[in-house]
């Protein structure tokens, strides 16, 4: 499989601290790609320089087999981005954001014109056309966003935080459009910090904190290679004493609040365990990638 | 690689798509937009020079609301300009976020601070051409060297959006606009001709005066409108033309390091 997007050595410093501190990644044609991490973690500044927006402090950036940032402009061509804030024309209408977007492209009235009907059509929209932005819904915009980033027919989309702030049936519709675009043979790159979104989408992630790639790989490769297969969350007031006595059932306990983690290869004797402590209430379930980040880069609170 | 934010500018026509799109945003409120172009300096005018006027002696040999008619088409050109690049711009660049929305195309920062000047000068020249109308059915300009006015609206548009531009990209927020209107838009209309002839003024603010933009601008217009060829036409342009392209530059280099961030 050939790479659009390659990154060796990737750095960028603010203020003497390096947001985005030697990252190397290099991302397929038509794959799902998501850089997760918690806030701060350099994930925005990370798609900047793939754009080229900004001017990286050292390595490398190749992207569509442009040189970045100094090619931006002719790999942008080929590129669709839809950023984390809405910044759709307020003044104009579904229709009008879509032709005057397309303009920036270089695109032709008419060229714009033929491609409307199927954009609005992928974004739910033909209803909307000729709606003003201001009356639009928290997910109308973004899906006008995502259609505004497929004017120019691009290979690559990019797409920072594309369902936050949406409600589940807004995500539920953006999830299956983006599966689309990857059926379809696009490649996204897409920054998260929902797990689910990042288990059900990607085909790879890689796990940032501090400017650092942690991890990478598919979901199940970043579950198995990171973290015991079976979790059991054990809730009540008494979980973190009883914790402490039950240290030979689990490979790893984590404690937050009044629930305990227990992480184990094999659940039957921990569960067995469970059953002598009905004040006890349990769950128990296969880990999953929200255990993977959460154990790679802390519970604490990040603000 | 490192960019460089003091590099040359690449000029490109990819502007033109963002000046279109300014135009449909005006399009939308032309109505009100047209009615504030001539409102301000039709109440200028027709206060102060009938007002006034009637009071003072001819001066240069022209009434005074002749003479008042030039100071107010170059102050509503500049004005025009100046409330785009800094009010309007500001909410492109930094409230909409339509720049951020543009420079993810193949559009860049260099073609958005063109686009910028470009409509700026276009809103520019859409004031001079309203103001010249008013002078000209109050019968106040009888010459064809009046029509010299508008490519003069657009010249003074550009040099003002370029140099406002430079407190846009310097701006934290709106309230900032105030300091450059208060410290350097009014002082120049009362140092540079608008509403009475600079020598009129102490031997060194006339210095300054020399120094201002709004000076040159007037220094064309006024003889304009009165029938005669305005002297040192040359150097008035050029200093138009060094305050543009200087103010062009800096900002430019100023929203680089700006948005870099």
């Amino acid at each position: 499989m050939s790479s659009v997007i390659r990154a060796a050595g990737l750095r960028k410093i603010y203020g003497g601290q390096a947001v985005v501190d030697g990252i190397d990644l290099e991302i397929r044609r038509g794959e799902c790609f998501g850089l997760l991490g918690p806030n701060g973690a350099g994930k925005t500044t990370t798609l900047r320089l793939l754009l080229g927006l900004l001017g990286p402090d050292g390595g490398r950036v190749e992207l569509l087999g442009q040189a970045i940032p100094q090619q931006a402009r002719e790999a942008r061509q080929r590129v669709g981005v839809v950023p984390q804030m809405d910044n759709l024309d307020p003044d104009f209408t579904v229709a009008e954001n879509l032709l005057v977007y397309g303009r920036y492209f270089g695109m032709s009235d008419d060229q714009i014109e033929a491609r409307l009907p199927d954009l609005l059509e992928f974004s739910n929209l033909t209803a909307k056309r000729d709606a003003k932005v201001p009356t639009l819904s928290g997910g109308m915009k973004r899906r006008l966003t995502l259609a505004r980033a497929l004017v120019n027919d691009p290979d690559v989309i990019f797409l920072d935080e594309p369902t936050t702030g949406l409600d589940p049936q807004a995500r539920h519709l953006i999830w299956q459009r983006l599966r689309e675009l990857t059926a379809r043979g696009k490649t996204l790159v897409l920054t998260t910090h929902f797990m689910d979104e990042a288990e059900r989408l990607c085909h790879r992630l890689a796990v940032m904190d501090n400017g650092r790639i942690i991890s990478q790989g598919s979901p199940r490769e970043l579950i198995a290679d990171n973290i015991e297969p079976e979790v059991v969350e054990v809730f009540g007031e008494t979980a973190a004493e009883w914790a402490k006595t039950a240290t030979q059932f689990a490979d790893r306990f984590e404690l937050s609040g009044e629930s305990v983690f227990c992480y184990v290869r094999d659940a039957h004797p921990l569960l067995h365990e469970l059953q002598r402590h009905p004040e006890l209430r349990y769950v128990h379930r296969p880990a999953n990638l929200e255990d993977v980040f959460l154990k790679l880069t802390g519970r604490e609170m990040r603000e | 690689m490192k960019m460089n934010i003091y590099a040359w500018p690449q000029f490109s026509r990819r502007f033109v798509p963002i000046w279109q799109r300014n135009y449909l945003v005006w399009k939308k409120m032309a109505g009100p937009s047209v009615l504030g172009h001539l409102a301000d300096p039709v109440i200028y005018m027709l206060g102060l020079g009938f007002g006034l006027g009637a009071m003072l002696p001819e001066i240069g040999g022209m009434s005074y609301l002749a003479f008042l008619s030039a100071g107010t088409v170059c102050y509503s050109t500049m004005n025009s300009a100046s409330f785009e690049a800094l009010y309007s711009g500001f909410a492109r660049m930094h409230e909409q976020r339509t720049w951020e929305a543009i420079m993810n195309t193949p559009v860049t920062l260099d073609d958005i601070v063109i686009s910028e000047i470009a409509w700026a000068a276009s809103k520019s020249l859409l004031s001079g051409v309203a103001v010249l109308m008013v002078i000209w059915l109050l019968g106040l300009a009888h010459t064809p060297l009046s029509l010299w006015i508008i490519p003069l609206s657009l010249l003074v548009g550009l040099c003002f959006a370029a140099v406002a531009l430079i407190v846009t990209a310097l701006a934290p927020g709106y309230e900032f606009f105030m300091y450059y209107f208060t410290l350097v838009i009014t002082p120049m209309t009362l140092l540079c001709g608008v509403f009475f002839p600079v020598d009129q003024l102490p031997t060194m603010l006339q210095g300054v005066s020399a120094a201002l933009p709004l000076t040159h601008a007037i220094n064309l217009a006024r003889p304009l409108l009165n029938g005669a060829i305005p002297a040192h036409v040359m150097w008035h342009v050029a200093v138009l033309l060094g305050y543009s392209l200087l103010g062009f530059y800096l900002s430019l280099v100023l929203f680089r390091r700006r948005l870099a961030q």
